[in-house]
Formats: C-alpha cells, structure tokens, sequence
C-alpha cells in the first residue's frame, strides 16, 4: 500500500494553494531591514553626517566604496565636524550589499535603503556619486534615479538596520536612545525589543553590560558629534 | 486501397466518398494536432500544480497557448547537424517516429453510437463510421506501427553519431521491444473474447457496458496499462531519456523544428495509447445517452472523458513515481509482466475452450489455475536459482580479489 501513499500525496497537492508570486508583476513586502541600495544622510538641520573618515572603505569586502575626506570651509561648513565627505562614490557593480559599511560607519552617515531593483545600461551610471547617494535636501528621502524602479515604503526607515545593530540594542542601553536624528524623521523611537521592556531585564542582563564596555564609548562619540 | 478503405464505401466509389474520407483524414489530422498541443499544456500545468509550482501561465488565458508559442520559438531556432551524423538517416528518423503516431489514429473509433446503432453516423447524406479506416487487421496495425516508431527512436540515436544519444536509443529499443511483447500479449486476449482484430468489431462487441476490461479479467488491462506507459518511454519508464545520465537520450543532438517533432511524436503517442486502451478496454465510445435531443454528442463525450482520464493518470505517474532502474525494468517486463500475460491469455484461452466444449467451468478453471501455479512456482524456481548462482559467483570472485589484495 506504501505505492499508493505516493500518489495520494501528490493529487492532495493539486488543490493546495501556491506560495509562489509571479515575480515581476506582483512582488512580495520587504522586509523592514533589507540591504538595498545605499543613501548617505543628513541631521536634521540638513547638514550631511559624513565627516569623510574613511572607515566604510577601509572595511568594504568587495573595495566598491571610495571616500576622500576634506577640511570643511569655516564659513560654510558641510558636516557638523572638522572634516566632511568631499568625494563619495559606491560601485554598485561591486557592492555586495552586506552592510558592514553601515555598521562601520560612526556617524551614521551611510545606511540602506530597500531598493534592490535598479540596474544600468553604462558603467558610469553604476557607479553613485555623492550626490546621487545624499538623501534630499528638503524631505529626508532618498533621491530616486530614472533607472531605480522604486516602490511604496523602499525608501522609507533607512536606518533600520544601523538601528537594530546600535549598541542600544543591548540590555545596558535599555531606554536610551544611542543614535543621531535623521532629516525629515528627527530621533527615531527605539524599536520592539530594544528599550521598551528594559525594565524587567535590568537584573538578569547586568553582566553583559560590562562586555559591552567598548560599544558604550562609541555611542557616546555618536552622541557628541 | 484495401486498407484505406472503410468498409461501408466498398460499392462504387464516387467523387463524393472520396471527399467525405478526405474531410474524415483532415479533421483527425486537426483533431490529433490541437489535442497534442492542449495535452503538452495540460500535462505541464497539472504537473505544476502536482508540484506546488504555477506553471506556464504567460501565453494566452491559464498558458494555454504555450505550445503555439513553444513551436514558434522552435521553429526559428537554428537547426544543427552534428560533424559526424549520418545526414539523411538523421533526417528520417524525426519522421519515423511522428508518421506512425499518427497513423495509429486512425483505427480508433472516435465516436457513433454502438447502443442503438451500429456505429455508424450519417456525414452529407452518407453512413459512415467516425473512425479514418477500418481495416480488417485493425489493432495490428497499431502493434506494427509503434514497432515502427522503435526505429525512429533507435535510429536517432544511432545516426546521431555522439555517445549519450547511442547510449539512449539502444535502452529506448531494448526497452520497447521488450514491453511490446507484453503489450501484444494483453491485445490479444482482446482479440479472444472480442473475436475481431478490427477495432470497429472490438468497440461494438463492448457495447452495453460489456467492457473488455472487466470480461477479459482486470489483468490484461493493468498489464497493457504498464507495458504502454513502458512503451511510451514515459515517467517511471523514461529511462531513455534519463537526463541525470543520458544528458537527453536518442534527441540530445537534435535541434529546432526536428527536436519538435520528436516531443510533438512523444505527446502524440500518449493520447493515441490512450485512445487505443480506451477502444480495446473501456469500450470506446460507449456510455449512456443522458440527452436524446443531443444523441449523437455523448458518445463522442465518452470517449474524450475516457481518454481524458487516462491522459491525467500518465502525468500524475509522472508527477508521482521515480524512475526505476534498468534491471528492474527488465525484470518486470521479462519476469514479471510477460509471463502474467501469456499465463492469463492461456487461462482465458481455455475458459473459452472449456466453453465451446461444454466442460465443467468449476473443473476448467481448477485445472488451468493449478497448471499455471505450477508454471508460476517453476519459473519462480528457475529466477532464484539463478540469482543464487550468480550471487555465489560475485560472492567467489570476491574472495578472490580480496585474497589477491591480502598477498
């Protein structure tokens, strides 16, 4: 009868329902903290957060970001600090799209937008300078380019992965906020998890806040920049 | 003349016969070729669906036009022939394997009502069966041209002049050869209780409910129905065309429009076996005449359902069984189904005689079950002693190996 079981299973399949989704006539919701295409931020008061340090190139797995830092003019100065992000290119024919140049970044300058879906007809194109990466002046949002094909939400909540990945996201910082504001967004509200059920973790987690030593002193560099 | 001709226009034949036959080739034609491109559709989506997968769904409403779509794009694709083919030989066998496909087609009763009538259906003012011919040898002709269809197949393989087409078309032929028998041997227990070789004569001896698949015992029935999916080379038979070892079997090397016809000669086979095994066990186009306005509808519908039901059955085996392997295949073609065949043509065979005679049937059918268990139980006999030696030779040239390693 084993033979019979077989056949079952496979007419029960025919009226079962299809989790498949035609993809590019419907597309499926992406997920809150998808790695797509990179947008370089402002505080809130406009000024751009890149202070040109380099790090996100130093740390780049595939070599596809280049940074060349410069002293900000006094009388009218780009970034908050001494130096800003003078030149800011990323080739995306390289980009892997692993984030590590997000979690590098002090400032919180660079982050990831949801689009995935864009693609070039020239290499130039392919390759995004810093204005095209800038987020817009006036609303906060990413600049969208006539070969991206955005969608609703994509270009909403950049910084979502920056954010889970922030030291705040540890039992020490419960109910502090360790992150900078976003132009057009202000603070963002820490999310699920990461601060609102401090309260009843403060206890079990105290160890763990010691190990977290070295994350605290660069929040606070965050915090003062 | 004799073959093409059905028998009813045996008196003069005028222009007219000769256009109703002519009208009764084009639409079987016709018939046959959107049939094959609804069943290469339907096969993909039902198994798509068997799979939890979409399926085709671009060309036209549901897909449904995908195999228009399929032929174009095959059509214009550039046609290769390999540096070392045989030209003309790889030329031909395309054709040899579609020609018999569908030529079996034409002996099958498609419709005509058997119940009231006799099967006959009136076509501008003439009787005539809806069926191209009918002749006298009938199902032999479709024994003889599937055995034809093997030399499509051996000789593609054979001409292609590449290894893994070789390899494929001289599994595809052992294999075909060896179900044919057992296929010919549950026809021709058909042929005993029907007393016809014509499939006109074998649809209207079925009529009423009188199905050979029940008076000829369900044997010879599931027996035809193994053996034809063998002889389709159809999924868990498609060993010909096992694309894990044979990259594509006999077609690997053909390309473009030839490539087409040996997918259209495969999809074409599927229904016309179906047909057949609806005509020679399922009583053709019998069944019941729910609407007397629309009389001359239902046996049509019959039969489509009928074959419709056997299309389904061959891709949910498809979607169900992995394929067996070769010697299994062989053991049951040559072991298992062969003698179950001849056994249960012979068991009918004197049933009929035990008849005739006017024997005791009780005595007849003890007999004959007890003649064939000891048929049975002595080549059960032969298959274990031979297995026995042969693991004891394995079993010895081991021995001798690990001794050779040992020194």
């Amino acid at each position: 009868m084993g033979y019979f079981r077989g056949f079952a299973v496979t007419f029960r399949k025919l009226w079962e329902k299809r989790v498949t989704i035609p993809y590019p006539e419907q597309k499926r919701d992406k997920p809150e903290r998808l790695h797509g295409r990179h947008v370089l931020n402002r505080y809130e008061d406009g000024m751009e957060k890149c202070i040109g340090c380099e790090l996100c190139a130093a740390v780049c797995p595939a070599d596809c970001i280049y940074v060349r830092g410069a002293d900000n003019p006094p009388d009218d100065p780009v970034s908050p600090g001494e130096r800003f992000g003078f030149v800011f290119e990323i080739n995306y024919l390289r980009c892997i799209h692993c984030d590590l140049c997000v979690e590098a970044c002090p400032t919180e300058a660079i982050t990831e937008s949801k689009l995935f879906e864009f693609s070039f007809t020239n290499r130039p194109d392919a390759i995004y300078t810093k204005d095209e990466l800038l987020v817009d002046g006036e609303t906060g949002r990413p600049q969208q380019l006539p070969w991206e094909d955005w969608r609703e939400g994509e270009d909403a909540d950049t910084s979502g992965w920056m954010r889970a990945t922030s030291s705040s996201g540890s039992a020490a910082y419960a109910g502090r906020v360790a992150w900078s504001g976003e132009l057009g967004y202000g603070i963002r509200a820490p999310e699920r998890g990461q601060s609102g059920g401090g309260a009843d973790e403060d206890g079990a987690d105290e160890d763990g806040a010691d190990e977290d030593g070295a994350d605290e002193d660069g929040a606070d560099e965050v915090g003062d920049a | 003349m004799v073959i093409a001709a059905d028998p009813l226009l045996l008196g003069p034949v005028g222009l007219e016969i000769v256009l109703i036959v002519l009208f009764k080739v084009v639409v079987a034609f016709v018939l046959l070729m959107v049939s094959v491109m609804l069943m290469v559709w339907f096969e993909r989506k039902l198994i798509s669906d068997m799979q939890n997968r979409i399926g085709p769904d671009v060309a036209g409403p549901w897909g449904i036009l995908q195999t228009l779509a399929d032929g174009i794009k095959l059509f214009f694709k550039e046609d290769l022939i390999p540096e070392n083919a045989d030209r003309p030989v790889f030329k031909l066998a395309p054709y040899l394997s579609l020609v018999p496909a569908f030529l079996v087609f034409a002996i099958v009763p498609v419709g005509g009502d058997f119940r009231t009538g006799d099967g006959t259906v009136g076509l501008f003012g003439h009787r005539t069966f809806l069926q191209v011919a009918d002749p006298p040898m009938g199902i032999l002709l479709f024994l003889a041209l599937s055995s034809v269809a093997v030399y499509g197949v051996m000789l593609a393989g054979w001409s292609s002049g590449s290894k893994y087409p070789l390899l494929g078309s001289v599994r595809a032929s052992a294999q075909m050869i060896s179900y044919e028998a057992a296929l010919g041997l549950a026809i021709a227990t058909v042929f005993l209780t029907g007393g016809s070789l014509s499939t006109h004569e074998i649809v209207s001896s079925q009529s009423g409910w009188n199905w050979n698949v029940v008076t000829t015992g369900v044997v010879p029935f599931l027996v035809f129905l193994v053996a034809g999916t063998a002889e389709l080379n159809r999924p868990p038979f498609d060993l010909v065309e096992a694309e894990q070892e044979l990259v594509g079997g006999f077609h690997t090397e053909y390309s473009s429009i030839r490539f087409a016809l040996f997918f259209l000669a495969e999809f074409m086979n599927v229904i016309t076996m179906s047909a057949i095994a609806v005509t020679l066990f399922l009583g053709g186009p019998d069944g019941p005449i729910l609407v007397e306005q629309v009389a001359w509808v239902w046996p049509t519908l019959w039969f489509s359902l009928k074959v419709l039901a056997f299309l389904f059955t061959f891709v949910w085996l498809r979607a169900t069984l992995p394929r067996i392997r070769y010697d299994q295949l062989m053991d049951l073609g040559w072991k298992v189904l062969i003698p179950l065949a001849l056994g249960w043509f012979l068991l009918l065979a004197t049933l009929n005689v035990g008849r005739d005679r006017g024997w005791s049937p009780l005595v007849v059918v003890f007999a004959s079950v007890a003649v064939l268990w000891a048929g049975a139980a002595m080549l059960g006999g032969a298959v274990r002693k031979a297995r026995a030696e042969r693991l004891a030779l394995e079993f010895e040239s081991d021995e001798v190996l690990d001794a050779g390693n040992g020194a």
